[in-house]
């Protein structure tokens, strides 16, 4: 044998692995299940009657059970937006893409969706969307049954009307 | 509370992209130890230690606070862990005041810091949430459009993100401490830098650093050190949930809570004109309007007009992030604790070439997760 230079090890990086269930509860099953029929589900709050989609089961400001269910519509507005053109390990999506905050019609909390079937350079605060559903069959209790979302074509919504929201 | 805590010792590494020299522990240590030297104490010397990171999974070490425990001398003392995402080195900070303040211990140890060479933190941002659409990428990709909301909100123009991304690097140039110094930064450059989450380019948002600060926190009859001290005139936290309806993220209501509460126990009435120097979380550029106004520096809508009349410039009449800020400098744990530090530094005389002359009082602003969690404190070279 003979002696070999190596440099010494410092770093070592090791990949490692996380496998878990998980449970979505009452609230956030119903919207679930709600995305395998192509529809969006929330919940009013009997309070201050602010609707959450996704539902979750309580209002975070009133602090009562939320039991009111309401479906809504595929429609909404883009209260704001950036434009991901940032790689990093585990993303699914190719860059760069449109990250949209949108308030579905009807309800009082924007959640955050991809927009596409528009340049990334065109998109615009207040911009109408609609919701495009994947194929009957391949829909699932999980927000991968939303493709996307995309531009309906209908004038821009006013500042005002989605202000508070931002 | 009745006993005042001042900072009597303060220390930092040389913050850097890579410090493959060291390990976490060392990392820590080399902080505890100038903060030590500084306060002209030895471990021994020592009642208790608190330590802040950011989450865990970033570097991947669970508790890593039972594994430093040797490294920081705190073996058979009390030690606290602290937990508030990006301003943990805040919070961690006044955790530590409190066991001053509450007459619980004479002399405090604290400590934060981020090996983010050792973690992928853009990862651990954007680990795809089970039945959730896999969007979100890092803290730039979360903040961008609350960025873009705010410029909407205040008409403010385009440039004004490019002027604090500027101002806070050639701050950085006085810092030996900072990771960035970018000797040829100019709005020329950062306007030609990529644009990663469209508005925010590469040069608006913070680096990814290796580093660590640390302090020695005493009771008004342990004090000691080569500097005077650094007197707590008010410390508080705040948070709200990530989300409600209603909820405004551009100028979130625990900030303004927060800030209303600590200027309370500081008699601070009009922070631009009572304030020698801030040092104030600002992880993208945009983010020194946004704070300015939250923080009542200014009108609502006002905030980019401060900073583009050069009031927060290094010789502006209230200098924001006289350190280079989290812009220059950004181990995530240790960043709100660096604010915190910085300005203990500034009231004490001791902060050399990024020293604002005469500096009595000074606020330091630390803020995480969704913008939903605060903390700030406010040292005075004056007894309280």
């Amino acid at each position: 044998m003979t002696e070999t230079a190596h440099e010494p090890v410092t770093t070592l990086a090791t990949p490692i692995r996380l496998d878990f269930d998980f449970t979505p509860g009452v609230a956030q099953s119903r919207f679930l299940k709600g995305l395998a029929k192509a529809t969006f589900m929330g919940q009013r709050c009997s309070v201050c009657g602010k609707v959450y989609v996704p539902s979750r089961g309580s209002c975070p400001t009133d602090g009562v059970p939320t039991t009111d269910d309401v479906e809504l519509p595929n429609t909404g507005v883009v209260t704001t937006y950036c434009v991901v053109n940032v790689p990093f390990a585990g993303q699914s999506i190719e860059i760069p893409y449109i990250c949209a905050q949108i308030l579905l019609d009807g309800a009082n909390i924007s959640f955050m969706g991809l927009l596409q079937e528009i340049p990334t350079d065109q998109i615009r605060m207040g911009m109408r969307v609609e919701a495009v559903w994947v194929d009957e069959a391949e829909l699932t209790p999980s927000l991968s049954s939303v493709r996307y979302f995309r531009p309906t074509g209908e004038p821009d919504a006013e500042y005002d009307t989605y202000k508070e929201y931002l | 509370m009745s006993e005042r805590c001042a900072v009597i010792g303060v220390g930092q590494t040389h913050h850097k992209a890579k410090r493959d020299d060291i390990s976490i522990a060392g990392l820590v240590r080399e902080a505890a130890k100038a903060a030590l030297e500084d306060a002209e104490l030895t471990w021994a010397d020592i009642d208790a230690v608190v330590i802040g990171k950011a989450p865990d999974m970033f570097e991947g070490n669970m508790m890593p606070e039972i594994y430093l425990a040797p490294a920081l001398g705190a073996v058979g003392k009390p030690m606290i862990r602290v937990h508030t995402a990006g301003s943990v080195g805040g919070s961690t900070s006044i955790v530590a005041a409190h066991l001053i303040r509450s007459g619980a211990h004479k002399r405090v140890l604290t400590v934060a810091y981020e090996k983010q060479s050792d973690s992928d933190a853009m990862w651990a941002l954007s680990v795809p949430q089970p039945f959730a659409a896999p969007l979100l990428a890092g803290a730039g990709g979360y903040f961008a459009p609350h960025i873009r909301a705010y410029m909407r909100r205040s008409g403010a123009p385009d440039h004004i993100g490019r002027m604090v991304a500027v101002k806070d690097r050639q701050n950085a140039m006085r810092n030996p401490y900072a990771h960035l110094h970018l000797a040829d930064i100019s709005m020329e450059m950062v306007e030609e830098s990529m644009m990663l989450w469209d508005p925010l380019r590469y040069l608006e948002a913070c680096p990814s650093s290796d580093g660590a600060a640390a302090m020695v926190l005493a009771a008004e009859d342990s004090i000691s050190g080569r500097y005077p001290p650094a007197w707590v005139h008010g410390m508080a936290m705040r948070s709200e949930p990530t989300m409600f309806a209603g909820r405004d993220q551009v100028n979130p209501q625990a900030g303004r809570d927060c800030a209303a509460d600590v200027y309370a126990q500081a008699g601070v009435t009009d922070p631009r004109k009572d304030f020698d120097v801030a040092e104030v979380y600002v992880p993208f550029s945009w983010y020194e309007p946004m704070w300015l106004e939250n923080l009542g520096f200014c009108d609502l809508g006002d905030g980019w007009k401060l900073t583009e009349s050069g009031a927060t410039a290094f010789d502006g009449d209230i200098p924001w992030n006289t350190s280079g800020g989290v812009l220059s400098s950004n181990p995530i744990g240790a960043s709100g604790m660096l604010r915190f530090l910085e300005v203990a530094m500034q009231v004490r005389g001791q902060a050399g070439e990024h020293q604002v002359d005469g500096a009595r009082l000074a606020l330091g602003q630390a803020y995480g997760g969704g913008s939903q969690f605060f903390s700030m404190w406010v040292v005075g070279s004056e007894k309280p």
